[in-house]
């Protein structure tokens, strides 16, 4: 084996703040876009065909780019937000811009499940648009919310495995360039051992976590 | 009061033009329970979601107590919405909050403080029946409690108008039963006007003092209910009134009629009021020198008053009959012979 135990917590450590960070900042974009695809569209709360086609057209083309050349591509922003091109803080730029767009995707599933009579009853109560995504949509789609973040989580999990190419470390870097370029099987088996775990145990978290929130 | 002037509602979905509604004028008085039936595409539903706005009209005017909903801001028409509750044919309520949290949203929303939030939405469980259920979910509930915490929301912010959109049609025949009295003690404890908009016309029978009949956008026949199930006018409302009130011989009796020609002759009388009270079948067969059958029979009540009508075979001389017919035409008893049933 080539590499020691320190490098895998070392890798592991990263793994983690990559996802974590990129994570919250990819909800912070998504979350917000997902929203807005929902209540823009035609015989929505607040239909604009201008800003629901713009929207709809850039998240395509975001998720139609493949990761690693997206990673590249973005290199120039990211050297504009973090100063540097390099790294694990710079491999969370691409990751974002990567899993933001995705979460708008699911969170516009997610709203889209709510019955439509349920927006309809709150627009009889006289409840303003605000008051309608904050206290009807988005708690009525919550657990729904909670099984699209676990997906994206993983998800990003495994993009973040890519993120080597820009130097950003983590665990799926090692077992590229450990295991796969170098040959060390034993490396391999351990990463893509410990990316399963890790794969389980938020699909399992995420799971109880809607279950929860639904009950029964 | 709710008004509607020459109301119109066209849907245009891909090219084509759908009339919902077709100018439709109706009043409905404060306090009033009005039922509009009618058959699903009937425009019934439009015409309901035109009262709080959930449907904008093509043109007309919608007026809720004085004010023109059409014309007003939309902030104006949130306050306007404040002042009518619904209740809707699928509950609608958010299964991820408690029942208590549901009744409460309408007060939420505008912002009530929590402590009175609290005691008038203790008061609403009181009233509908459901105190205990109060940290329930709605999917722990049957369709009737879920329907009664979807009243108890709806007269949450005290309302003055009650929209009922098929609030009953999701239901068993008892359950609907128990929402329709609910839905009438509503009415006359707090004097709410009710409007409901069904194709059951055993919910109009039930509770309501007025009915219209809707068919193709338009309001076809209108009175008080009691007018349109004793002399339904149009081909529609007699459709609807014989669902509740069948008039109509079985065949098997009709069959029986046929076979056995003779003198008799079938009448039928409709008794209406007092006159349901009376007995005129003995007091005929005494007087004159006919024999009766009561060949079939139908006896219920509209708004507190009995009305029915039997339908009875005559058999006896033309003369005695003639003397029979004329004693009951005296006593203002509707009575019209059944001509297709004797052959």
């Amino acid at each position: 084996m080539l590499v020691n135990s320190e490098q895998i917590i070392e890798a592991l450590i990263e793994t983690i703040q990559m996802v974590a960070f990129s994570l919250l900042f990819s909800v912070l974009l998504g979350l917000p876009l997902g929203i807005l695809l929902v209540v823009t569209r035609k015989g929505h709360l607040i239909e604009n065909l201008a800003v629901f086609n713009v929207l709809n057209g850039v998240i395509n083309i975001f998720r139609s780019v493949p990761f690693i050349i997206l990673l590249v591509a973005m290199i120039p922003v990211t050297r504009f937000i973090v100063g540097t091109s390099i790294g694990t803080t710079a491999a969370i730029v691409p990751l974002v811009f990567y899993a933001g767009p995705y979460i708008a995707r699911l969170v516009e599933n997610s709203l889209l499940e709510v019955e439509p009579g349920v927006i309809e009853a709150a627009e009889a109560m006289g409840a303003t648009p605000w008051q309608i995504i904050t206290k009807f949509l988005l708690p009525e789609a919550l657990s729904s919310l909670v099984l699209a973040l676990t997906i994206a989580t993983i998800g990003l999990v495994g993009a973040s495995a890519m993120a080597g190419a820009v130097g950003g470390g983590g665990i799926g870097d090692l077992a590229i360039t450990y295991g796969y370029q170098r040959f060390d099987t034993i490396t391999m088996f351990i990463t893509v051992a410990i990316l399963v775990v890790i794969v389980q145990g938020l699909q399992s978290f995420g799971n109880f976590a809607a279950k929860k929130i639904r009950r029964r | 009061m709710i008004e509607f002037q020459n109301l119109r509602k066209v849907y245009k979905s891909s090219g084509q033009q759908v009339t919902a509604l077709d100018g439709i004028n109706l009043t409905i008085s404060k306090g009033e329970i009005f039922g509009v039936i009618g058959f699903s595409g009937a425009g019934k539903s439009s015409l309901i979601r035109c009262v709080n706005l959930l449907e904008r009209p093509t043109s007309g005017k919608v007026i809720i107590d004085g004010h023109e909903l059409t014309s007003l801001p939309v902030k104006k028409i949130r306050e306007v919405k404040k002042n009518i509750g619904m209740v809707f044919q699928h509950f609608n309520l958010l299964n991820s909050k408690t029942v208590f949290a549901n009744v409460a949203m309408p007060l939420t929303l505008a912002k009530v403080d929590k402590a009175q939030i609290k005691k008038r939405v203790h008061e609403l469980l009181e009233f509908v029946g459901l105190a205990d259920k109060a940290d329930y979910h709605p999917d722990q509930l049957s369709g009737g409690q879920k329907q009664r915490v979807g009243i108890a929301r709806a007269l949450a912010t005290q309302p003055s108008i009650l929209l009922c959109d098929e609030a009953t049609s999701a239901l068993d025949p008892q359950t609907t039963s128990s929402i329709l009295q609910l839905l009438k003690k509503i009415n006359q404890e707090y004097k709410i006007t009710i409007l409901i908009i069904t194709h059951e016309m055993s919910v109009i029978r039930e509770i309501c003092d007025k009915v219209a009949v809707i068919e193709g956008g338009k309001i076809i026949e209108e009175g008080s209910v009691f007018d349109v199930f004793s002399a339904p006018k149009t081909a529609t409302a007699r459709n609807f009134v014989s669902t509740v009130m069948n008039d109509q011989l079985p065949e098997s009796i009709n069959n029986l009629i046929q076979k056995q020609a003779g003198s008799q002759r079938i009448f039928r009388i409709n008794f209406v009021g007092t006159s349901a009270g009376q007995p005129l079948l003995s007091e005929i067969a005494k007087k004159f020198d006919v024999h009766l059958n009561v060949l079939f029979g139908n006896i219920t009540e509209l708004q507190g008053v009995p009305f029915g009508n039997l339908i009875v075979e005559f058999q006896g001389e033309d003369k005695e009959v003639l003397r029979a017919l004329t004693y009951i035409n005296e006593k203002k008893i509707s009575i019209k012979e059944v001509s297709a049933y004797a052959s």
